[in-house]
């Protein structure tokens, strides 16, 4: 497999300044008409364990991660240890001078599991205790070990700018190592420094100081390396781009969507997008007129579902956002949504689980959780987008979806997609409509009898916001009569019952097609991948390197997970002789689901639980073994530190 | 019930601009007997769903009714961050010590050692205090009231709906399904009569005494807090009803929110327009672009 990106990854402990430093990485190859995609790893602490961004960067879109570090920043020890077996050859490795002598074994923050691996490795190869014995080792591979001074580099900022006190300049030690990757790469420099004073924008004294660290650490690696041979070269675009997490593009969605009110409760990986809405809550309008959003911090996710339910009743289009533990606590109120026909949106970020699980990593284990949570039988939507652009239109989607069709909606993401971020041509989003389905005014309910859950032959009562003239009515999560009073009349329980269920039907009739599957690669071929979530981009790419060496192949990715467009599906895996499902989780949901609904079973599974996301990498190498019958069925994924 | 019409009735409020929010428990089906908006939600979730309609439309006039059990038992974490909040709106607890629709049990104001008809053994817990619990939550109209005296109650209602801020009213409500305790008699004192045999009555008003629960300035707030709070210990022989204390210094939610939203009033969430006459969604997000730019 033939990898066509240059692949940077900048490590070190968490709080350390690695998301900065890629982000500036990220801009300053942007800026150079460069395509991004880069993917964030980290612990659950806040200071100490080791982090890790590892940025693609290619002239062409670029849609997820691979295998390979061509230049390894490491900003500690336990980076080069984690990550020494990914550079590939040919690669290089960024490290302290003061590193050098550190003895791995020592390094405080490994944990006894890895040890015991690093001490195995380290007797099979015979390899010795320093960081300096494992960088020569891997010279064999052809690996170029870049050392810089670094304490000597921040004496000659500190002198430069007059500053004697060295602790106010160590944090630049990230800085530092983008100025020597720039200067490896053969980059642009002037790219990376307007990227450092667009990152510091708002402080002009520190934005100064960057690029004089930059600067300095770019001579220094022009002056003292050479050999390394990866390039990063400017291309020429004539198109706007954006370069952005699934969290942002989820804000960003909600806001064209018409969000005006979103509640959450802190949770890793939900809550970064409730802060960015904060941060932006007045709406720009193209009426003149400027819109804002409410974003209430609940004192729990109870609160958060119900507030919103209250919301979206009041009339706002309204939504919570939060991962597996938080809308664990929501499934309540997601039933007392469902049977009162609430427009009730939420946005579900999955992550490593069960229970607090892994709450930093990834993972698509909740997809029968989302379809089944509630007690009772209830209409739901959900809609699980695939990438982060399809994160953006899809979270302005769900508000037409939920309104239209006056159901809870829950838009299921997962943590690979909140954290990555890529590059993307700014979104077109003037096209975008809001719908708001059967929704009366005071007018138009004037002189006449208002009942909210009216039997309708859709199932579709036209609703009314609290507090709208002439349009009293009632809620409960008892089953109600047409007027929203209690009944338990069987007659009217059986009416009630289906005129909320059918709705499902009209859901699959008129929901368009690609909202429900996508199609890519060569889908008349004889074998098919299946797939949801985040794992659609490794699964493009490996269909497109795949394609390169003569297999033919096609790849479905299901949007809709409910109601399960069945026929469609049906259509598509009907009389193919591989069907390959590719998930993150263990028990294969989705194939489960595709069985379930359609009597066909995939064949092959591709399943990683390890809470990191696939990579292009093992997803090609596992398909190719099952293309050349080398798989005993199921291929499980491990890569990833 | 009849409190809460009348007292809508006596303010002018028309039944479309009042949304009555109920729980789970005796009192929840009340949102279905009073002419106007009601919702009727979950068990201890009233202050929630109430608090996202307000936000909403802060035009709307909000109240949440509930029993104890919902709002200081299941509901208690609710209670306590609303104070925080301090929403214009109105709380009311149906205080009857007891589990009413679950058939009789402890209730979180029944007090410790008490046993009430359907309890299989005396109370192990001690009691929550509702009142001192607003007090301290940061709720700014902190008042008890009597189910039995309806037009105390009524006028209680009145004045937690005027009063510009987060209003609790504490009702105290007889059972008499579950609660042989704290009954109407036991109320009314008729198990404590003077020489002449007339019953002596437990409640008392705090407005007969000359109590002053007014926040009139910042610098009188620990006081009337610590008068109120010191008030509220009081159970058993004399119980008082009435306002215990009330503020209208403290900024609501609102007015909080229109700190950062100027026109929030004019436009909350549930009144903006979203699109154009085409439906186009009108959302210019050229800032948010300019931010992520990376070309
Ligand atoms: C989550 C949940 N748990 C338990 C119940 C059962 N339940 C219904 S009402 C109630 C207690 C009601 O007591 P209280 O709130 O004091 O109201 P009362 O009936 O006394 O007026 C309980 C526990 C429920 N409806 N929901
Ligand atoms: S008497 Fe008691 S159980 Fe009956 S409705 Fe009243 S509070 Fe509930
Ligand atoms: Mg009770």
């Amino acid at each position: 497999m033939v990898v066509d990106s240059v692949n940077w990854m900048a490590g070190g402990a968490q709080g350390s300044g690695v998301d900065t430093a890629a982000n500036i990485f990220g801009k300053a190859c942007g800026y150079g008409g460069l395509h991004v995609f880069g993917r964030r790893e980290y612990h659950s602490n806040i200071k100490g364990l080791h982090s890790y961004f590892h940025l693609r960067i290619s002239s062409r879109e670029v849609l997820a991660n691979v295998n390979d570090v061509d230049l390894l920043a490491a900003f500690d020890a336990e980076t080069v240890v984690r990550h020494l077996n990914e550079v590939s050859p040919e690669g290089g490795v960024i490290i302290g001078t003061h590193q050098l002598g550190t003895k791995v074994m020592e390094i405080p923050t490994l944990p006894p599991e890895f040890k015991a691996e690093i001490a195995k490795f380290m007797k099979e190869n015979g390899v010795g205790e320093t960081l300096n014995d494992w960088l020569e080792h891997t010279k064999q591979r052809n690996v170029h070990v870049f050392p810089v001074p670094y304490m000597d580099l921040l004496a000659e900022i500190g002198e430069k700018l007059g500053i004697a006190q060295m602790s106010k300049i160590t944090r630049m030690i990230n800085v530092l190592t983008i100025g020597v990757s720039f200067a490896l790469f053969k980059y642009d420099r002037t790219l990376a420094e307007k990227a450092v004073r667009e990152t510091f924008a708002e402080k002009a004294k520190i934005a100064e100081m960057n690029v004089t660290a930059l600067n300095i650490a770019y001579d220094y690696a022009m002056a003292h390396f050479d050999g390394f041979k990866h390039r990063l070269e400017k291309s020429a675009v004539n198109e706007e781009r954006i370069f952005l997490t699934g969290n942002q593009a989820v804000a960003m969605g909600k806001v064209l969507g018409g969000c005006r009110v979103q509640t959450y409760y802190p949770i890793t990986p939900a809550a970064d997008e409730s802060e960015f809405l904060e941060a932006n809550q007045i709406i720009r309008s193209r009426n003149g007129e400027d819109e804002a959003i409410v974003v209430i911090q609940t004192e729990d996710e109870i609160a958060a579902v119900n507030a919103a339910s209250g919301a979206a009743l009041a009339g706002a289009r309204a939504a919570t956002s939060t991962s597996g533990p938080g809308f664990s606590l929501m499934v309540e109120g997601l039933s007392w949504a469902g049977n009162n026909e609430v427009p009730l949106v939420i946005t579900y970020y999955q992550r490593g689980a069960p229970s607090t699980g892994l709450p930093t990593r990834h993972g698509q284990g909740d997809l029968r959780f989302a379809v089944h949570a509630g007690h009772g039988e209830f209409a739901r939507i959900i809609l699980a987008s695939g990438d982060i652009r399809e994160c953006f239109y899809d979270a302005a989607k769900v508000f037409n979806l939920a309104e239209k069709y006056q159901m809870p909606v829950i838009h299921l993401l997962d943590k690979a997609m909140a954290n990555c971020s890529q590059t993307y041509p700014v979104f077109d989003y003037s096209k975008f409509k809001i719908e708001r389905g059967e929704f009366l005014t005071e007018k138009e309910l004037e002189g006449k009898e208002y009942r909210r859950f009216r039997f309708t032959e859709t199932g579709i009562s036209p609703r009314v916001a609290l507090g709208t003239k002439n349009g009293v009515h009632w809620h409960t999560g008892d089953e109600h009569n047409e007027f929203g009073h209690i009944s338990e009349e069987p007659l009217n329980r059986r009416l009630m019952v289906e005129k909320r269920m059918k709705k499902l039907e009209l859901v699959l009739k008129e929901v368009p097609l690609e909202d429900k599957l996508k199609f890519y690669g060569d889908i008349n071929a004889e074998n098919i991948v299946v797939s949801w979530g985040s794992p659609k981009g490794a699964i493009i790419e490996a269909l497109g390197i795949l394609k390169q060496e003569g297999f033919r192949l096609g790849f479905i990715q299901v949007r809709l997970l409910h109601p399960f467009p069945a026929e469609e599906v049906k259509k598509a895996l009907e009389g193919k002789k591989r069907i390959i499902d590719v998930e993150d989780n263990y028990t294969a949901q989705l194939g489960g689901i595709i069985r379930e609904a359609t009597g066909i079973a995939p064949n092959y599974y591709v399943l990683k639980y390890t809470g990191r996301p696939v990579t292009t990498t093992e997803v090609y190498k596992a398909i190719k073994n099952i293309l050349t019958d080398k798989s005993s069925g199921k291929e499980v994924l491990t890569f990833g530190a | 019930m009849n409190a809460l019409q009348m007292a809508f009735a006596e303010l002018g409020l028309e039944p479309h601009q009042i949304v009555l929010v109920s729980g789970i428990g005796c009192s929840g089906k009340e949102a279905h007997n009073v002419k106007c908006y009601g919702v009727h939600t979950l068990h201890g979730r009233t202050l929630p769903f109430a608090m996202g309609i307000k936000i909403a439309n802060p035009s709307l006039e909000v109240l949440a009714i509930g029993g104890d059990g919902d709002g200081l038992g299941i509901g208690a974490g609710h209670f306590v961050n609303a104070g925080r909040r301090n929403l214009d709106m109105t709380y009311i607890i149906h205080n009857n010590g007891v589990y009413g629709l679950t058939k009789g049990q402890a209730s979180p104001t029944l007090r410790l050692g008490v046993q009430t008809k359907s309890l299989p053994k005396p109370n192990i817990n001690e009691a929550v205090n509702g009142i001192a619990l607003a007090i301290i939550s940061g709720f700014t109209f902190v008042a008890r009231s009597y189910a039995y005296d309806v037009r105390h109650l009524k006028d209680t209602i009145k004045q937690a709906i005027q009063h510009k801020g987060l209003a609790f009213i504490d009702c105290l409500q007889p059972c008499p399904t579950y609660n042989n305790v704290t009954t109407k008699e036991w109320y009314a004192g008729e198990d404590r009569k003077d020489a002449s045999g007339k019953p002596q009555p437990r409640l008392y008003k705090l407005e007969e005494i000359g109590f002053d629960p007014v926040v009139r300035d910042w610098s009188e707030d620990f006081q009337k807090k610590m008068a109120a709070l010191d008030k509220a210990r009081e159970w058993d022989d004399r119980i008082p009803i009435g306002v215990f204390y009330k503020n209208e210094l403290e900024p609501t939610f609102q007015e909080r929110l229109s700190s950062r939203i100027p026109f929030y009033m004019e436009r909350p969430p549930a009144k903006q327009k979203l699109c154009d006459e085409n439906k186009f969604s009108t959302a210019d997000l050229s800032e948010f672009i300019k931010e992520l730019k990376a070309s």
